[in-house]
Order: C-alpha cells, then structure tokens, then sequence
C-alpha cells in the first residue's frame, strides 16, 4: 500500500512528501540543510540536542526537525531569527560544557560541534565555563579505545549505537541533571566493562569523546629506530576505504597506492594480512570438514556444531562474555592478523634471517579491537608479542598526512613477497559474508573436486546486508575420501554486528538452528564498516564500500585460497599440513570466558 | 476587609447515599459519549497544570482503533509546593479508582495504573487495602478494567507524561519526542489517557452530581474549583478547595500573614507574582494557572535565594538527555551566583533571560521550557534583590 503524500511548505518553497517523513528530510529534498548532532542514519532517533530546531507556523514551540513528521499545510522555517538565536544558543551552550582544547584534540578537524561553532561564528563565550575538572581525566584503560568526558556533549549516539547496532550496552547514561553522563556499569573503568573494543561508538561520536588509543608516535618511533625490522600488514578493508580519509571518493580502491605510501613510510617491508586471510580458509575449512567427520562417520558426541568463525576479535570478546557456554562453537583459528604475527615471527623472520626480537610487526587494520586482540596473553606464541601495534586506517592516513605524502599522486605499487600474496577469497574477507565465500569455496572444491556452482564464483546468497542471512549448500558427487559428505545439506549462517549476532546466537542455544558453520562479523556490514575506519559511516557509504571489496575480488588473478601460492609453499616447507602441530602450536589459540558485567 | 473568597467542597465531600461505586454504577448505565458530553459540557481542564480540557483527551482516546488502551493515574506529584494529590490519596482514594474505571468504560481500556510517586510509598499499605476491595468490586460487578499501582522513584521529571511512561516501562525517566502524543501512543506505545489525581476525582463528581454544578463555579476560561496547596508565610497552611478565577489579592487575604511580599503561583516552575501586581493577577487560565501550589513570601525573605533554590532544583532534576535544558538550568544557576558575587555585570541578567526564550521554545519537554517562568518573574520584579 502507498502511502499518502503531504503538502507543505519550507521556507515558502511548496514540496510534497510521503507521510511518515520527518521534517529534516523533507528539508533535505529542497537543499536546505538542517544541522545536527544526536542524528545518526544508522541509529533510532533521538531528539535530544535540538541542534536541528525549525519554526513552525502557528506552533508554541520550535520543532525538533529530526523528529518531527510533516502534516499537511505545514508552513516551516528553517532559518528564521527565532531558529537561529536558539540555535546559537544550543551551540554555545554545549561548548560551555564541553572541554575546548580544540588544538590539542586528536579529532581537532574531524569534529561536527568544532564545525557548527565554526560555522556560527561562536566567539568568546558568553557563557560560564561549566567543564568539571574531574571530567578531564581520561579514561585510557582500554587497550582500544579512550574516553573523554570533559569532550562529551551527551548526546548518546555512543549509548544507541552501543545498544541498537551491538546488543552489548557497556556504555548507558547514568544520574540525571548535571550530574548526567555516559559511563559504564558501576562507573568502572572501560577495560573492566562488557565493552567489546568494536569501535562502532568512536565512529559515530561527534567529538573527540570517544577516539581509539593510538600508536602513532609508538610506530614512527619503530620506523626511525634502525635495529628494528619493520614489517607492517594490512587488513583486506583497509584498501577500499584508506582514500575516503586522504580526499579520494568513497568506493574507491586505493590498494596500490597504499602500499606505495608504506614504502615511503619506511616500512622494511609491506606484507598482506590477506595471505594469512588464505591461510585462515586453509585451517578452518579443514575444521570444519574434521568437525563434520567426527559428527557424522564417528559419531562423536563431544564434536561442537555448528562451528563458528573466529576473525573478528570484538566478536570473541563478545562471545566471552555473553556466551561463555559456547566457546566450544568458536572456530580456534586465530584471526589473520595474529596468524600473521606468528607466522612473521617465526617462518618468515627465519627465511630473511632477521631474529625475531629485531623485528616490529605492524597492522593496518579497519578495527580497534585488535588493538586489544595483539594484547592478549595468548597471542605471544612466537615468543615475543606476535604483532606490536595495530593502527587504523584512520591513523595510517594521519601518518601518510604527517609525512607529507601526496597519496592522490602516488604511484601504483606491490606487496612485497613472501606474505604478500593473496587470492580474492581474501580480499572479501573485509565484507560480511566473505569468510564464509571464501570457505565455501574452497571447501567445496576439496570435497568435490569441482568449483562452486556458482557463476563466476560469487556465492550471492551469503552475500549482501541483510542482518543475518542463511544459506544451504548441497554437497553432490564427492571425491571418494569424502563419502561421508554425499547429499548432505550444508547449513550456513552469517550475521554481522553484534546485536544481529545476539540474535543468531539466541536461536542456536533454543536448538532452533540446525547450521553447521556460521560466520559472525562484530561490526554492521563486516571489516568494512569497522571501528577504525573512515568517519563519518552509513549504510550508503557501507554499500560503497561493499562493492569495492567484490570488484577487488574480480580483478585478482586468483580466487580461492587454496590455489595461492605462497599459501601451498608455507604448507611444503613450514607448516605441513592444515591442523599439523606446528599449525596448532603457530596457528591457533583458545579462548577464556568473561563476566557478563 | 471584604473578602469573596469561596471555598468548596466538592473533591473530599463525603455523600453516604452515594458511594463512588455507586457513582460508578449508574454512570456505567449511561453511553461512553453521553459521559464525553458531559465532560466537555463541565469545561473541566487538567488538574496537573498544562489545562488540556480532559473531556476532548478522553474523546481523542476512544476514537483509537486498537484492542488494548490504558488508563494512568498520574500520581507523581512532585512540584515543590504541592501536597493536595497526596491528601486526595489518602482521603478519597476510591473518588479515584471510579475515576479510572469510568475513564476505562469510556475509552475501552480494561487496565489503569496509578503512578505513585516514589515518595509517597508510605500511603501505599492504606491504598493497597482499598484498590483489594475496589478491584474486588469490579470483579463482583463483572466490569473488565483493574487497577494496578507503580512506584516511581524519585524523578521529577516523571511527572512529564511521556517520562511516566519511559518509567513505567522499566526504562530511564526521560520525556520523548511529541507527536506522538499519549492519547494515540502512551504506554507500551498504546492510546492512553493520563490524568491527574484531582482531574479522576473531578470526572467522578461530574458523573455524579452532573456538569451543572461545576460550571456554576468559576470563570469561562477556568471552569470549576480546585485544590490548592498553600505553604510558606502563612498562619494557616493546607489544602483548600478553592472556586478558580479568584484574584490573588484575596487569596492573599485569606491567607497571607500580613507582611505578604510574593507569591509564587504553580510552583517552582510557575510563576512569581509580587504585592504590587496582586490586585491584577487572576489564578486561572486566563491569568496564571497552577498546579495547585501557592507559596507565600514575607518580606523576610531573600528573593535571591528562593530563585537560587528553584534553579539548584531544576539543575538536579532536568533528566539531562537536551541541552537548552541540562545545560541551560546549569547556566541560569550559576549565572546568577557569578552576578551576585560580582563576577559578571547586571547586565548579564538580560543574557540570561535570552537564554530562557531559546529554553521556553527548543527545550524537549515542560521541565526546561518553564524554567523561565520563575526565573523571569523574579528577576523583573526582584532585580535589585538578586544584585546586591
């Protein structure tokens, strides 16, 4: 059924909309823009900064535009004198409580109040200076991220975003008055909360509230230190987004030049976590198979389904803490950046005779748990801490700015070799859905001996942004050593950001899911829409993203992780096989369950 | 000195040859739009303080389409300076009750819920006893509508209805967005109608002695009596029914204790009114209405300080979730103190009563858009007070 349109008029310009929207968009329509703060497009609305205030003919009081639905013969002023006094007024009235530092503030140029006192021209104050001094002691225990409350403005795209998007809720608004504030359970320190370092808040704060702990300075130091190896690797999202923060459209891929700017960084060398993305398909798929012939041919009750993928460390930590009683479920690969990190250490510090101690791992990542990830007491299975610091790709744009690197200039360049080489069933790895295309593809094929009945490869129906997506495979004409596996269904799931996993996660403890392998990515629409990406984030911008990650698939000579060759020679010459000792020792990890609080 | 001053008995009047669940019982004989009629007829506006006539509420309510509706007893009376719904509670409460069960008959509720505020939980053995028997009644009667109580716990700003209902709902006490408003999504998102404490009573006495007698009482503007709480400078402190549209000069009286300086009519979020305007100012609707506190001040006391009061409370009570109200009550409290100690000019009074304009218009709920109420009317009529 359509819904009806409604006539009315913005600032005496006559539009006509369908019921339902809000005054904000229909503004939109005409061009005018309204400012605001609390507004978020992935996030319920709120209303509260009333930042984006309109007059309404006739109407006692100014109308919050993001909240307030058209009616007919609406007559709304977007910019009269009543809107922008008060509007002025909000504005200074948050930047009286807001700690100003704006020179010192690590989002100084990234932030939407530092753009509307701009852009209202909020001179000296007129109001007193509200900023506690207790506000201004940061809260840094988090490996991951850093809260600032002296920065916030209250206006709770952090606590929504945290609820709606996660189903986590580790950050909530607490006392009432002004003595209200965002905090976390019993006001405890950020690391000691069910806070999954997702980052999904730090991409939606309009202030420097909310920022990743960064290792910026940490890096170059590295850089310039010459008894340190510096190796870096980067994530599979990092390339389709990196250009969004150095002036490159949205959409745009900009692996090549990437890399270019890690050589002229002074990285030693410039490696892909998307190799070990290969390596990860390698070990899973083969648990996977190995769980499957244990449940069907054994008929071992203790094996765990459906099993579960383990790449996304706001996911574990999630999982930890929520459903402690069902780690078994989770995959034991490590993530490709730990994998990375131990094979780095250890295989590769060898094959370039460089001790391991001598040498820095780097991650360029579109995440800030991992941040947390490489901090954890099981990920030093090399001996030293397998990766050292982890940056953004926000702060890999500070660096390549810092520099003086023109990037839109840059030549083309290639990952250096060995780890450097990778397949498309990598590179999607970035999208939700990918891990799961990547498995199936090779896993199939193991099993069958034929590629995926799927043109050209693209599994589809893993793909898109559905909140959780399921599929089934039937798995026909096996190879002789797979019998067990002739006519079965393979049931697979995906679902991406966590509130949609606590979903999934629900119906599998109900026994109501009858799936063998499900993927779980922590943030809306995968690594692509991570908590170290690019600000500001939509879905629009998601899509974008998603289908850059597809076309860089595409484009790669190789497809599916088991034909990579760099992957097959680490086999041959290191590892052995998928689920050798030597994988178990390097290669896999297990995980420890939390508090719920 | 003469005085016209009419004092009624309407609300605590105990008639034992009709009980409220008589009245109930042959206004539940009557059709839903008979009692709407009547209601409209009555002029009866809210007793809570915003005055929205509670006939047309109860009409919007019913012309709902949906299954489930809810009828609130707002209870949660927390102006500082108002104490008449905790004596109506105690006094009176199945006046209430059949308030609620009429409200329910007419808009097709078959739930009501009294809102008690957290404060009051000390009333609660005494009225948990008698909504037993009421709801007993009901039972009895075979009338499909129950009454549950819900405490709150010590917010305000709950009193703000749609706040009410975040609360009752086991979310944080903050008011939402408007539209909707309660009669099309309430509670649980559902037509509600919520009505005050003396507004039930009121529906209750309109039924019962039709809305002849009420009309009779009042001006055109401010139909009817209501129940004051009268506190501060005088001899005689209480509850009183009181015929609306008196002026204050004889309420000041009545009551006063002869050194009158002020009064503050409404509460702390109303209005200030000094000696000088007395003679002119009308309590009703069409001059300052009330909640039903009236605060009087002799000259003994500091006009800065009972603002400085006010502000402090408001400061502590906005919810914080928007900024002209969290922020603003911050900057009127402080400003203020930085005027008194000499830290900003006078001048910086007037900056301050812009900002109540911008709080009065782009506040999200009542709480922050009357802050200037107060804060106005003792700064134009007490300047020099708040100066020096």
């Amino acid at each position: 059924m359509s819904k009806y349109l409604v006539n009315l008029k913005i600032n005496n310009m006559p539009i006509a909309v369908e019921e339902g929207t809000t005054i904000l968009e229909a503004a939109k329509k005409l061009n005018f823009r309204i400012p605001t703060l609390c507004n978020h497009p992935d996030l319920t609305v709120a209303g509260n900064c009333r930042v984006c205030v309109v007059e309404v003919k006739g109407a006692r009081l100014l109308a919050a535009a993001c909240a307030t639905p058209v009616s007919e013969g609406m007559e709304v002023f977007t910019n009269s004198e009543k809107v922008r006094v008060s509007r002025k007024h909000i504005v200074e009235l948050l930047l009286s409580e807001h700690n100003a530092d704006c020179t010192k503030c690590f989002k100084n140029g990234h932030c939407e109040l530092q753009d509307l006192s701009s852009e209202y021209r909020i001179g000296d104050h007129v109001f007193l200076d509200l900023v506690r001094p207790e506000s201004k002691i940061q809260d840094i225990s988090s490996p991951s991220i850093v809260k600032d409350d002296s920065k916030c403005i209250r206006c709770q795209r952090c606590v929504r975003t945290c609820a709606e998007l996660q189903g986590v809720s580790a950050l909530a608004v607490v006392n009432k008055g002004d003595h209200q504030k965002i905090s976390t359970f019993l006001n405890k320190p950020m690391h000691e909360v069910v806070c999954t370092n997702c980052g999904q808040c730090i991409n939606r704060c309009p202030t420097g509230a909310l920022t990743e702990r960064n290792y910026i300075e940490e890096v170059w130091n590295a850089l310039y230190d010459p008894s340190k190896f510096v190796v870096v690797q980067t994530a599979p999202a990092t390339r389709i987004a990196l250009g969004e923060d150095l002036g490159i459209p949205v959409g745009e891929r900009v692996t090549g030049k990437m890399v270019s700017s890690l050589k002229k960084l002074g990285f030693n060398k410039v490696l892909d976590t998307d190799f070990t993305a290969d390596l990860t398909i390698m070990e899973e798929g083969t648990e996977l198979l190995t769980r499957l012939k244990r449940a069907l041919v054994d008929k071992d009750e203790k094996v765990v389904l459906p099993m579960m993928t383990s790449c996304s460390p706001g996911w574990i930590k999630f999982q930890e803490h929520m459903y402690s009683d069902m780690l078994e479920n989770l995959s034991t690969c490590k993530s490709p950046q730990q994998m990375f990190g131990a094979v780095a250490k250890t295989y590769y510090a060898d094959k370039i005779n460089i001790k391991a101690q001598d040498m820095i791992v780097v991650s360029i990542m579109p995440c800030v748990a991992k941040k947390f990830e490489c901090e954890r007491p099981e990920m030093r299975d090399s001996g030293y801490q397998d990766v050292d610091y982890v940056l953004t790709t926000r702060e890999l744009a500070m660096m390549i700015k810092q520099a003086g690197i023109d990037f839109n200039k840059l030549e083309e360049a290639h990952y250096d070799s060995i780890l450097g080489e990778s397949s498309g069933a990598a590179v999607i790895f970035g999208a939700t859905g990918g891990v799961m295309e990547a498995a199936l593809r090779t896993a199939y094929e193991i099993v069958t001996g034929r590629e995926v009945p799927f043109t050209n490869l693209n599994i589809q129906p893993v793909r898109g942004m559905e909140g959780i997506k399921d599929a089934t495979i039937k798995i026909k004409n096996v190879k002789p050593e797979w019998s067990f596996l002739e006519g079965v269904d393979l049931h697979v799931a995906i679902a991406h950001g966590l509130a949609n996993a606590r979903q999934l996660m629900e119906k599998v403890r109900k026994g109501e899911a009858a799936y063998h392998f499900i993927e779980v990515m922590g943030c809306p629409g995968g690594c692509l829409g991570g908590g170290g990406q690019p600000i500001p984030t939509s879905p629009e911008i998601r899509k974008k993203r998603t289908e850059a990650i597809y076309q860089e698939d595409e484009d790669m000579p190789i497809r599916k992780s088991h034909e990579n060759p760099e992957v097959v020679e680490i086999y041959k010459e290191f590892l052995g096989e998928p689920l050798s000792h030597k994988s178990h020792d390097l290669l896999h990890t297990h995980y420890k369950p939390r508090k719920r609080y | 000195m003469e005085n016209n001053l009419k004092k009624v008995d309407i609300i605590f009047e105990v008639d034992d040859k009709c009980t409220p669940l008589e009245v109930l019982d042959k206004t539940l004989k009557r059709s839903a739009d008979d009692i709407i009629l009547d209601l409209i007829d009555s002029g009866l506006k809210g007793r809570g303080g915003a005055g929205f006539p509670t006939g047309l509420k109860w009409k919007f309510t019913r012309n709902e389409s949906g299954d489930v509706k809810y009828v609130i007893c707002n209870a949660d009376e927390g102006e500082p300076g108002t104490f008449k719904d905790r004596e109506i509670l105690d006094r009176v409460p199945e006046k209430i009750f059949a308030g609620m069960t009429i409200c329910g008959y007419v808009v097709g509720a078959k739930e009501g819920y009294i809102y008690l505020r957290g404060e009051y939980n000390f009333l609660l053995k005494n009225l948990m006893k008698k909504l037993e028997d009421f709801n007993n009644a009901l039972k009895k009667r075979n009338i499909d509508f129950r009454i549950f109580f819900k405490s709150g716990s010590g917010a305000y700003v709950c009193g703000e209805e749609s706040a009410l209902f975040e609360s009752m709902e086991g979310k944080r006490g903050e008011p939402r967005n408007k539209p909707p408003y309660p009669t099309v999504a309430g509670y649980n998102s559902k037509p509600t109608v919520i009505n005050n404490v003396e507004t039930l009573v009121y529906t209750t006495m309109i039924c019962h002695m039709g809305p002849e007698r009420f009309k009779a009482l009042g001006t055109s503007d401010s139909r009817g009596s209501k129940v004051f709480s009268v506190s501060g400078d005088t001899p005689i402190p209480g509850i009183y029914e009181l015929e609306l549209g008196m002026p204050l000069h004889e309420f000041v009286n009545e009551f006063g204790d002869g050194d009158t300086k002020a009064v503050q009519v409404g509460g702390a979020s109303g209005h200030c009114v000094p000696r000088k305007k007395f003679n002119d100012t009308i309590i009703g609707f069409e001059g300052i209405p009330t909640g039903g506190s009236m605060m009087i001040f002799n000259s003994s006391r500091s006009m800065y300080n009972v603002l400085h009061d006010y502000l402090e409370f408001f400061t502590e009570e906005s919810c914080g979730q928007c900024t002209p109200c969290r922020v603003g009550c911050q900057q009127l409290l402080k400003g203020i103190e930085a005027v008194k100690r000499g830290e900003r000019p006078p001048a910086y009074l007037d900056d301050l009563k812009k900002l109540t304009g911008t709080m009065k218009i782009a506040a999200k709920c009542g709480l922050g858009q009357s802050v200037g109420n107060p804060f106005n009317s003792i700064i134009d009529n007490f300047r020099e007070e708040i100066i020096y």
